[in-house]
């Protein structure tokens, strides 16, 4: 059983609620008592209905509001696999959150009510979960009780939101016509739309392909800690020294020749240590402990990767970044904390190109600054190399967040599109 | 070019974000500390230690914030368990908040040291200045914490401010802090209790023996079976009697409930759980049901 990352985006009423409600009530993950608390509050309330979005809108506000402030993380399981949903709000002030639910999500799922089609905010969350390129991206077309289960406004749909996201570079697109409400299409196939010929939504999930969304072509290992176990009380281990981490591309085995980042300097790797005994091979999402045949000086902060295929080694970037704070706006030299893998530096804004228009992708050159929720691309000068990869090709090497000096917060995410 | 399916198991990939996020903190924090109590997550959690610095030792000391109100079983655990490690455990202890006039003492049938222990907690983390914090929580255990990131920022007060939380992207974890300020930082939050038991089996870790069925004095109290401990006050109406039970949590013995279960191996228990329709704080803490945001309330105020 594997693991499967989604996130939903939808706008208010698309039924957002219902459909993961669904999904963790067919699945046994709501628990009696949940239930019979979202009843009793749904009942002081005054609800006709049992409202399901109480379950996963967990902050008092978010209760009281009626509205979902925050990504809010749900688990389920079938036979098959582990699914862990980010439950992200749809509303464009809520855009960084759904950012951050989409940085690590292998799918998303976008709703979309079959009476109203392809509106302003599907095109955003399309855009946006390209933009944090999800690998999968599934079209629910829900209410489809409400259209008669029509498939020619299935298809109508389809066709506006295939020629849109033919711009996006949209990755592996599925369309599935559903009524989250009375389960059609979700866990199995409904007798009600015999004409439509695909996975029930969740079959779609169980087996989706995603092995091969991770790099496993470039070499990359962030190093993270050094392992140096001086007062270790098996001798054996006296003059160990191993290189921790997380590979973040490639696979790695024990008699690799590798290059250490920034020094240039070749070995080859002795063994891939682990507290289960060596391995034979270490690949994304591993953590493992590298011991290297010559002495480098290593430390956190470096890169070991092949000899004939490193990355970048960048002091000036270009990225699209998404501003996340209202406390501050970011443009021309904002100066910035930047984390990327396990390297930190500080950073220069030396250039705002222009801002996006996450719903028209019109391209702002005229602006001088990103507020919050706005993205835009920049150019960055960092005070020290960083080993990056375009995002497009690995998103733990082309990922970064920024990070305000005074207030400490984080208030960037950037994606690398090309590095110097 | 690649043959091999490199699909990789819910509990490698859960087991390798964990280490990397401890990692993480060893790297960028100058004083973290783990807290152990003995209940599953936290053995779990400091197995998951172990093998992140292996063959190093772990490279911070344990914390046990002390109720005074245990079950012996896990206290004995908790000793064995750190002496094998050769670890550093500190005992905050509520007692000595209490004696040096800290937190006063509730009163009454329902008393219970369980909300006296932010103060014990925020007061040790002052006392040995630390500024990370390991817990045990994951995100399936209660709706407040499935909001909760892995870097969970605590101002100097210790207070979560929920609408107020750090973006968290990628793996890329935020460490920056002001001194006073501390992260708690939760390895675990995308386990579920399921995971957290076919680890314990996959792995052959031990749990304190109150996890499996066994026979206690219980008595019911709000639908919840709590063991007759020293510590409690029982009504006329709470009769004592004899039960089949075991504990799906381990926390303060005033609180916590147990469950009737004949599960007697980490097996039986998986097969239960997986049966089961009500979840494990539902089941077991009387702490929660105070109200629908008793556990928001309890973490802004600075508990884990
Ligand atoms: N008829 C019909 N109603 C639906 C369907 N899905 C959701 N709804 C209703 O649409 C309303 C909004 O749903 P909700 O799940 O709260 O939407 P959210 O705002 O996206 O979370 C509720 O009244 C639901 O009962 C569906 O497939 N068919
Ligand atoms: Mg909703």
């Amino acid at each position: 059983m594997d693991i499967l990352r989604f996130a939903t985006a939808g706008s208010v009423d698309d039924g957002k609620s219902t459909l993961i409600g669904r999904l963790l009530f067919d699945s046994k993950a709501i628990f009696e008592d949940q239930l019979e608390a979202v009843e009793r509050t749904s009942r002081d309330r005054g609800t006709e209905y049992t409202d399901l979005s109480l379950l996963t809108d967990g902050l008092r506000a978010e209760r009281e509001q009626g509205i979902t402030i925050d990504v809010a993380y749900r688990y389920f399981a079938t036979p098959r696999r582990k699914f862990i949903i980010a439950d992200t709000p749809g509303h464009i002030q809520y855009t960084r959150n759904m950012v951050t639910g989409a940085s690590t999500a292998d799918l998303a799922i976008i709703l979309i009510d079959a009476r109203k089609g392809v509106l302003e905010q599907s095109r955003r969350h399309a855009f946006l979960t390209t933009l944090l390129r999800v690998p999968h991206l599934v079209l629910a077309v829900n209410k489809m009780d409400l259209v008669d289960y029509s498939q020619e406004r299935f298809e109508e749909i389809r066709e506006e939101f295939t020629s849109f996201a033919s711009k996006l570079n949209a990755p592996d697109l599925t369309f599935i016509p559903i009524s989250a409400l009375h389960g059609d299409n979700v866990v199995s196939r409904s007798e009600n739309m015999p004409w439509y010929n695909g996975s029930s939504l969740l079959h779609h999930l169980e087996n989706v392909h995603i092995a091969s969304d991770r790099n496993l072509v470039d070499v990359r290992f962030p190093v993270q800690y050094v392992i140096r176990p001086q007062r270790a009380t098996d001798p054996a281990f006296h003059d160990y020294r191993g290189y921790a981490g997380q590979v973040a591309g490639g696979v790695l085995k024990p008699g690799d020749e590798v290059t250490h980042l920034p020094s240039g300097l070749s070995t080859r790797i002795a063994s891939i240590d682990t507290f289960d005994g060596p391995v034979d091979e270490a690949f994304p999402p591993m953590s493992v402990t590298l011991r290297l045949e010559d002495d480098i000086d290593i430390s956190r902060g470096d890169m070991i990767c092949r000899p004939n295929n490193q990355p970048q080694a960048a002091q000036e970037l270009e990225a699209m970044v998404c501003w996340m704070t209202d406390a501050s706006k970011l443009g021309p030299r904002t100066k910035l904390t930047i984390k990327h893998t396990t390297r930190t530096a500080r950073a220069l804004v030396r250039d705002l190109h222009y801002r996006l228009d996450v719903n028209t992708l019109h391209r702002d050159e005229s602006a001088q600054t990103l507020g919050l929720n706005e993205i835009g691309r920049v150019s960055l000068r960092v005070t020290q190399p960083l080993f990056v990869d375009d995002y497009a090709r690995n998103r733990l090497t082309g990922g970064f967040i920024l990070v305000d000096e005074v207030t400490n917060n984080t208030v960037g995410a950037g994606m690398i599109v090309e590095a110097r | 070019m690649l043959q091999r399916d490199y699909t990789t198991s819910q509990l490698d990939v859960l087991e390798a974000e964990a280490i990397h996020i401890m990692r993480e903190v060893a790297a960028e924090f100058e004083r973290p500390c783990l807290l152990f109590s003995g209940g599953k997550d936290s053995i779990v959690m400091l197995r998951i230690a172990e093998k992140a610095f292996w063959p190093a030792p772990i490279p911070f000391p344990l914390m046990h914030v002390d109720t005074g109100h245990n079950f012996p079983e896990v206290i004995e655990f908790r000793d064995r368990r750190v002496a094998e490690l050769g670890a550093r455990l500190i005992v905050a202890s509520v007692q000595d908040s209490i004696d040096a006039g800290r937190v006063v003492e509730e009163t009454g049938r329902r008393a219970s040291r369980n909300r006296l222990q932010t103060t014990t907690l925020l007061d040790a983390i002052e006392d040995n200045e630390f500024d990370a914090v390991f817990g045990g929580a994951r995100r399936d255990e209660e709706k407040a914490r499935a909001k909760e990131r892995v870097f969970s920022f605590r101002d100097e007060f210790g207070q979560w401010d929920p609408k107020n939380q750090r973006p968290e992207l990628w793996n890329l974890y935020n460490a920056r802090l002001r001194k006073g300020e501390n992260i708690r930082v939760f390895p675990l939050s995308n386990w579920t209790e399921l995971d957290i038991w076919d680890y314990i089996r996959r792995e052959g870790i031990e749990i304190p023996s109150i996890y499996f069925a066994h026979t206690r004095k219980v008595f019911e109290r709000d639908g919840m079976l709590l063991a007759d401990n020293p510590w409690i006050t029982r009504g006329e109406d709470e009769p004592v009697y004899e039960a089949v039970v075991r504990y799906r949590t381990v926390g303060d013995a005033t609180c916590t409930g147990a469950v009737e279960s004949a599960a007697a191996t980490v097996e039986q228990i998986i097969e239960e759980i997986a049966a089961t329709r009500i979840t494990e704080r539902g089941a077991t803490r009387a702490d929660d049901r105070a109200s629908e945001a008793a556990m928001e309330d309890r973490k802004r105020e600075g508990y884990f």
